[in-house]
């Protein structure tokens, strides 16, 4: 049996299990999980035509095998590839979503690493928005300013770093809508956390791609040119908002957001979970803004506007240099 | 050597295991959503969901010791959960310095944490009896998109080859890297990182080569795009009327605990 196989998967801290939602938020998840699939399907068929059950399921094989490449980090802890973000970039937004889908149907399934009535939230958190994100700050800054090695490198970075981010997030939302734990809390852990995490999924994603530009660029440049188009790009950013809409929306009908809110700020447990990194939005919420949850939200996007933002800045700046 | 990642499947002639896997799908998903229907503070309720799933491992023969085993994966998400005793509104249970345990926020607490342990239970039991397989071609049946289970049960026959591969790539890395007990080995963090990048890299190229291999194969036998099945299963009399007993005690059951009745 596989006790004591290195290559148990480890349950990751956004894989949801079964109980931690309530049923009407984990059947909104299924709702939206299923129509992102079947669109994501529709479009690799499109691209891939017959090669799309064998490609896609040897690459999910693939995500599945290199989340087991680990490199050790301190104290006993090792870092390991997620890999939304390099599915993304290598494969195009519509097949990376559809592999990790595979991924985490199959970690559900045959490992109980996440639940199956939350599984639709599962898909969206770590196959659909880890994908979209990292496609869209990728593709989006590369077609802004430069195909050229660094601003590739650098895009890819930040795609990987910002898609694992948004993965926790939207966990952290989902749980505060079902009222399992208080987003007071449990986002700027969340987000803290991943902010480490998400360094060293930047700095694999970035060497992955990087060895693969060298050894074998066919396969990166027949990919990118038929999936970096610009209607598919609005497509995305809208259902991105759509989705982000929602998680707020969600939270606004959640049983007692506010409550729990307003007991964490009194005990002033929120501030013990601050992290030094993100003082300019304090506990991520916005002064101003008296609702705690709308504030959380509203702070995440800003937040995701200003990496937008210095990736403007940045790909200005490595363009520059090329010419 | 070889990565032996087995499934969970263990093998034994029971009534639960010869059960159609469609049934089965459906009686799983069923119970789970009968726990999570269940009310915070019905503890009785939630024994009696939990004595309905050991019943099962037991007439299945699962060793109770290996269910509580693997159960214990969705245990690291607890902590998540760990802040509604301290910041749920209502009466004081116990008072920790600043910290206040409210009561309703503790029963919230257990509940999610037996929902999550019993439905996990109920998961490992599915697989424990079911081949996957077999499980897939019960979700296909039941109008999952044949294309993403086709994807996965791919994804499954290569899982063990491409683990294969890693296996080797981290001997290689470790081969290369002795270390001196006491003293600092290897580069920086980042370094490392980079190490694991590239190893990701060249799996990723090897993998995308496996896979036109794998097409063109296909491709030499006849595949069209279409991933086609033989298998006719049919569901016997007697498996409905369990399948529809047991749709109606869990929804008696919901009914009841959510004081509908």
């Amino acid at each position: 049996m596989f006790e004591g196989m290195p290559f148990l998967p480890k349950p990751a801290a956004l894989h949801i299990p079964d109980g931690f939602l309530t049923p009407e938020v984990a059947a909104l998840g299924w709702l939206l999980a299923i129509v992102t699939v079947w669109y994501a399907l529709r479009k690799t068929r499109s691209q891939l035509g017959e090669r799309q059950v064998p490609v896609l399921g040897v690459l999910a094989a693939f995500i599945f095998a290199a989340q087991t490449i680990n490199f050790p980090v301190a104290g006993g802890t090792s870092g390991h590839l997620l890999g939304g973000a390099l599915a993304a970039v290598v494969l195009g937004p519509w097949a990376a979503v559809l592999v990790m889908t595979a991924v985490v149907g199959l970690q559900g399934f045959l490992f109980q690493d996440g639940g199956l009535l939350v599984m639709g939230w599962n898909i969206l958190n770590m196959a659909v928005l880890t994908s979209l994100s990292a496609w869209l700050l990728y593709s989006v800054s590369v077609r802004l300013y430069s195909t050229g090695h660094r601003a590739t490198m650098v895009a890819t970075a930040l795609a990987s770093w910002v898609s694992v981010q948004v993965g926790a997030a939207a966990t952290a939302l989902e749980l505060a809508a079902s009222g399992t734990a208080a987003l007071s809390v449990t986002l700027p852990a969340m987000l803290a956390i991943h902010a480490v995490i998400g360094l060293g999924e930047g700095a694999i994603t970035v060497s992955a791609v990087t060895l693969m530009r060298g050894a074998r660029p066919d396969l990166l440049v027949a990919v990118k040119e038929d999936t970096i188009g610009g209607r598919s790009a609005s497509i995305v950013a809208v259902g991105m908002l759509a989705a982000l809409l929602l998680a707020a929306l969600s939270l606004v009908a959640s049983p007692d957001p506010d409550g729990l809110e307003r007991v964490a700020e009194e005990l002033g447990f929120a501030s013990l979970a601050t992290s030094p990194a993100f003082e300019f939005l304090p506990d991520y919420t916005v002064p101003f803004i008296q609702n705690g949850s709308v504030s959380s939200v509203v702070a995440v996007a800003s937040g995701v506007l200003i990496v937008f933002g210095l990736l403007y800045l940045l790909g200005r700046r490595l363009r520059r240099d090329t010419r | 050597m070889h990565i032996h990642l087995d499934d969970q499947y263990r093998h034994a002639e029971t009534i639960v295991h010869a059960l159609d896997p469609r049934s089965k799908v459906i009686i799983l998903v069923s119970f789970i959503i009968t726990v999570s229907l269940t009310p915070p503070g019905a503890m009785g309720g939630y024994l009696l969901l939990w004595l309905l799933a050991g019943l099962s491992a037991k007439v299945a023969s699962i060793p109770i010791t290996f269910l509580l085993k693997r159960s214990l994966i969705a245990l690291p998400f607890v902590l998540a959960a760990l802040t509604l005793p301290f910041t749920m509104p209502g009466d004081t249970l116990a008072q920790l310095g600043p910290l206040r345990i409210s009561q309703a926020g503790t029963i919230r607490f257990v509940a999610v944490l037996l929902k999550s342990w019993i439905s996990v239970q109920a998961a490992i039991i599915l697989v424990s009896v079911t081949r996957f397989p077999d499980l897939l071609w019960g979700l296909q049946a039941l109008r999952f998109p044949s294309a993403l289970v086709a994807i996965v049960s791919f994804m499954y026959r290569y899982l063990f080859v491409l683990s294969d591969e890693v296996l080797r790539l981290l001997r290689a890395r470790a081969a290369r890297s002795a270390t001196v007990p006491g003293q600092r080995s290897g580069g920086s963090l980042l370094w490392r990182g980079k190490v694991a990048g590239r190893m990701a890299g060249s799996l990723m190229i090897r993998s995308l080569q496996r896979s036109e291999r794998i097409y063109q194969a296909m491709a030499a036998r006849g595949y069209r795009g279409q991933v086609r099945s033989l298998e006719h299963r049919a569901i016997g009399r007697s498996e409905l009327m369990l399948l529809a007993g047991l749709l109606i005690l869990f929804f008696g059951y919901v009914a009841v605990t959510n004081g509908l009745v």
